[in-house]
């Protein structure tokens, strides 16, 4: 299995983002995706500047793909896209059928997860169309996985969202606009200030979502780096880690470590732990809801 | 491409039952959709929707007065359970539904080719927000109708539609969903089922409400999403309409527990032409149909009479808010600053 890091979900200040590239690039990880996938406003790094971050990595060693914006809205959304899939050297992530259908046929490409790809006549629909890889929905199990692979065309790579909050919904509305009592359009870019998201608890105190933008994910961290055997052994080719505030690139190595059995799942889930921003779920994969947690070894239930 | 701004806007009413349909019919709906009794569509409640000789008969009933029936296949269907979707678009092809409404490529791909003559809607569970993605639909599968998420400004509806030759379709009052539809798995995370896989939201059976000292709970999985002084009126628990805590601060985080009405922006949805207003409840009575329906029926009468002295009446509103959600109305994404 390969090792990949999804693109930055969170708003980080310009500095920030090289200065993270930079160590991606000297990191353990086979294939990053880049890009703003979230929203448009967000600015400080342009077009331009992801392909020179993406000439670096490349130039590293990695293959790199440029991730789409998810929710496509305007013009001036689409003219973002329009580059990004008329670009000459890199693979594109498509988020969005719109952006499948700008490059359908032309470039190679990888589906992503917002495709909502359920079943094998979809993906072999999007193999015909030229995607090389697809990104399964998050909320998929295992069991469903399998079950799908067993009866599509061969020839495309799977790729399953392995490690951090789950991007679990998109909206027009910015939640964390709304938190400060601004509208979008007048957000002052107070993204800037989460570089984790801003964590939305029940009022008992639980840890519910996290509020990123107009996006919202999963408070708990989705992690299977205890169930590699699992992913190997359902088809997956590629394991994808989202980035996070701090220790990006020791989750990377914990992954790397124990792909190539130098540390055991035991071992790297608790290494992984103290790493975490919030405790473990990966109940998606169990075909349970997403925020439980499932021990594989005994398929006992723990708390998270 | 230029909207046929001459034709007038489809009312499409929500049918969850026999009762309902006829009962849209009756107050002036030009088309009803229903779903069939299982996860093909996405409001698979317990006692909700239609068996095939209960289909039957809307579709003759329907087709007695001139309306019409749509019918949504608007779920993805997982691998395991695929000959159930394809049977449900044989079914609605037999029985002669007028448009199936679907959000799956490879259900759309089915389609087309064992039933090339069944016209073909893109559901709002397709997550088409842009001129790109509608096209793409159009040209792989000739959809002829989309129905937009309700994340758009109006103004980025009409850029939307001066670049496709699809008709659009808009939501115009009803339920609220602030997410993108068929972009939000908030439900399964909570619960295990989600729209685009279960066809249900915050399902019923993750649901449980407790009195406790601290007011009434409502609670879904366990998780708690809201509670209710006595003075407060409870709502059902979707999971994004609870109170939540964000840095210390309690309420509703991500959306009121309000619904959308766009009867002040008709003169406007016609001058775009847009092709049908959506009514969404399924999962509402009969009763409620009737009362929704009556009253845009008579809105759009009297917008089509006369747009330039068009206004809302009163009366109107008092009867929609009477029977809405939170009883509080939003223009949602259609007005900018709501965003």
């Amino acid at each position: 299995m390969k090792l990949a890091l999804g693109p930055i979900l969170y708003y980080w200040d310009r500095d920030t983002m090289f200065k993270f590239y930079d160590e991606v690039a000297a990191s353990p990880v086979d294939i990053v995706y880049i890009g703003e996938t979230v929203c448009s406003r967000r600015y400080l790094l342009r077009l331009q500047d992801y392909l020179s971050v993406a000439e670096k990595l490349a130039e590293a060693g990695k293959e790199v793909v440029l991730s789409t914006q998810t929710l496509i809205e305007s013009e001036s959304d689409l003219k973002t896209l329009r580059k990004i899939a008329g670009n000459e050297k890199f693979k594109v992530e498509a988020n969005d059928m719109g952006a499948v259908r700008l490059v359908a046929n032309k470039i190679p490409f990888v589906a992503g997860s917002t495709l909502n790809v359920y079943n094998p006549q979809t993906l072999d629909m999007l193999i015909g169309m030229g995607a090389s890889r697809w990104v399964m929905p998050v909320e998929m199990s295992r069991e469903t996985l399998v079950s799908l692979l067993g009866s599509c065309q061969p020839g495309i790579e799977t790729e399953v969202f392995a490690y951090g909050r789950l991007p679990l919904a998109f909206s027009a509305r910015c939640f964390t606009a709304r938190h400060h009592n601004l509208q979008k359009d007048d957000c002052q870019f107070r993204c800037l200030d989460y570089k984790d998201g801003l964590t939305l608890k029940t009022r008992e105190g639980q840890p519910f979502l996290n509020l990123n933008g107009i996006q919202t994910q999963s408070a708990l961290v989705h992690n299977l780096i205890g169930e590699l055997d699992s992913l190997q052994s359902a088809g997956v080719d590629v394991v994808r880690v989202s980035p996070q505030g701090e220790h990006t690139i020791q989750i990377l190595q914990l992954f790397r470590d124990c792909m190539e059995q130098r540390l055991s799942a035991e071992q790297a889930l608790e290494q992984i732990g103290k790493l975490m921003p919030e405790a473990s779920c990966n109940g998606y994969w169990h075909g349970k809801p997403g925020l439980e947690f499932i021990r594989s070894s005994n398929s006992s239930r723990v708390a998270a | 491409m230029r909207p046929d701004t001459t034709r007038k806007m489809d009312l499409v009413c929500p049918a969850g039952s026999l009762p309902a349909l006829k009962t849209a019919i009756d107050n002036g709906a030009d088309c009803v959709y229903m779903g069939f009794r299982d996860d093909t569509n996405a409001r698979n409640f317990a006692g909700l929707n239609f068996d095939l000789a209960n289909a039957k008969e809307g579709v003759r009933y329907a087709h007695a007065k001139g309306k019409k029936v749509l019918l949504a296949l608007n779920t993805f269907p997982q691998a395991s359970g695929w000959q159930r979707w394809t049977k449900a678009i044989d079914n609605a092809a037999d029985i002669g539904i007028d448009a199936v409404i679907l959000a799956d490529p490879g259900l759309m791909q089915y389609a087309i080719k064992n039933h090339p003559n069944l016209r073909l809607h893109l559901s709002v569970q397709g997550s088409a927000t842009n001129h790109e993605a509608i096209n793409f639909y159009h040209e792989m599968f000739g959809i002829q109708r989309a129905v937009l998420p309700r994340v758009l400004a109006l103004a980025q509806v009409e850029q939307l539609m001066e670049h496709t030759p699809v008709e659009i379709e808009l939501f115009g009052f009803g339920g609220l969903c602030v997410m993108v539809e068929g972009r939000c798995s908030l439900s399964s995370y909570a619960t295990g089922e989600s729209p685009n896989t279960c066809g249900v939201c915050s399902p019923p059976k993750a649901v449980r409400w407790q009195q406790t000292a601290k007011g009434l709970e409502s609670r879904l999985n366990g998780i708690l999403i809201d509670r209710y002084s006595e003075d407060e009126n409870a709502g059902y628990p979707t999971l994004c309409k609870g109170r939540f805590d964000v840095s210390g601060e309690t309420y509703y985080a991500i959306e009121e527990p309000t619904s959308l009405n766009t009867l002040e922006l008709l003169p406007e949805l016609m001058r775009l032409g847009i092709s049908a207003i959506k009514i969404e409840g399924r999962q509402r009575s009969p009763a409620y149909v009737g009362q929704v329906t009556k009253v845009w029926r008579e809105a759009m009468d009297s917008c089509y009479r006369s747009p330039q002295a068009y206004s809302v009446k009163p009366a109107w509103m008092a009867d929609l808010g009477s029977i809405s959600e939170g009883q509080q109305h939003t223009l949602g994404a259609y007005y900018r600053p709501w965003k």
